[in-house]
């Protein structure tokens, strides 16, 4: 976790950098190929309810878990960055969690609204 | 106290990791982001931005297909291709996520090579980024008009629930834009590349300071946002 970081080059000392293999990306960019084909493949196949939903959001999370990791190089830095930037998204979990009950609310006045009754 | 100015990355190894590390990095008055070019960490802040707006545009999209009595538009229906035979369920739209990969590949490789300070393969490596994202961007007008030939507006469409309009412009319609602002930033940095403006730490268009390969890294993070936004537009809104 910690490591990775290296200065990046012969000389230039100032320069502060992320250098891995290049096979790290390749490995990367298949997964992520394979991991599209798959939410894809849902798709195609007519794959319904919720197991369609749980495979959609299990190659979602897959492929922005590779994406923000690796090409994005966050398993290389510090915790101190990792926290700041990667746990204020989780509070739009409250927000989403608020929405879908507001949501529910609006769908059944309009149900009710819409039958006609008074 | 050695390590709390500006370049906080002299001995790397001398500071704790884990979560000691995240403690003593955040304890007092120094620099937090250890061994995180200024401008990196700008950009970080930047996408964090960015994620709250993606979030707002998806979460609205989400409480206006919850909340309607009208059915929704099948998204698999709506974006089917025919190449002379049946329709392909969501072809374009896979076809552009794969466009889209391919151009994070060779953005992350070109960050690679920028560091190894190869001047011609990381020019060329961001040149052909910026292709892939134009070709995106291309693939995405196609499909506009194509839906707006078939009747989509913003406030209504013949398909089922007017907000589908609304919300597909919106939110593809930022993307694309997030894409277009990405492919003219590409050219620009491969142009700085390729005239060893890096190498030599030329100043900036709106800077003092000398520009070097971080911007090529800072260029790939916002890169590689603009996909992983797709990747979940594409999940909640062409798949759900």
């Amino acid at each position: 976790m910690t490591d990775g970081h290296t200065q990046a080059t012969h000389g230039d000392a100032h320069v502060e950098g992320q250098q891995h293999p290049l096979g790290v990306y390749f490995k990367i960019w298949i997964w992520l190929f394979v991991l599209s084909a798959g939410s894809y493949a849902v798709d195609y196949f007519h794959v319904e309810s919720y197991l369609r939903w749980t495979l959609i959001l299990i190659f979602m999370m897959a492929k922005a878990g590779l994406i923000v990791a690796v090409f994005m190089h966050m398993v290389w830095e510090r915790l101190a960055l990792i926290y700041a930037i990667l746990a204020p998204p989780v509070f739009v979990l409250v927000f989403v969690a608020l929405m879908t009950s507001e949501s529910g609310y609006t769908f059944l006045t309009r149900t009710i609204f819409f039958s006609g009754a008074s | 106290m050695s390590d709390t100015t500006a370049t906080g990355t002299a001995h790397p190894t001398a500071r704790p990791g884990g979560m000691d590390g995240f403690v003593a990095d955040w304890a007092s008055d120094q620099r937090a982001f250890k061994g995180v070019p200024w401008g990196k960490a700008m950009m970080w802040i930047f996408l964090l931005s960015d994620t709250f707006i993606f979030s707002c545009f998806l979460l609205s999209y989400m409480t206006v297909r919850m909340s309607t009595t009208v059915d929704w538009p099948n998204p698999s229906e709506v974006f089917a291709l025919s190449f002379g035979g049946e329709p392909i369920p969501l072809i374009l739209i896979a076809i552009m996520t794969f466009i889209l990969i391919t151009s994070s590949g060779t953005m992350a490789l070109a960050v690679n090579f920028g560091y190894r300070k190869n001047r011609k393969v990381t020019a060329i490596l961001l040149v052909i980024t910026a292709i892939f994202g134009a070709t995106f961007v291309g693939m995405q007008a196609f499909e506009w008009s194509k839906l707006i030939a078939d009747g989509v507006r913003p406030w209504g469409n013949p398909m089922g629930a007017p907000q589908f309009g609304a919300t597909f412009f919106m939110i593809t319609g930022f993307h694309g834009f997030h894409v277009s602002v990405g492919v003219l930033f590409l050219l620009i940095v491969a142009r700085k590349v390729l005239k060893g403006e890096y190498d030599r730490g030329d100043k900036g268009y709106f800077t003092s300071r000398p520009g070097n390969y971080e911007h090529v890294e800072s260029m790939g993070l916002y890169w590689h946002f603009v996909d992983l936004v797709w990747v979940f537009i594409f999940a909640f809104f062409y798949l759900w």
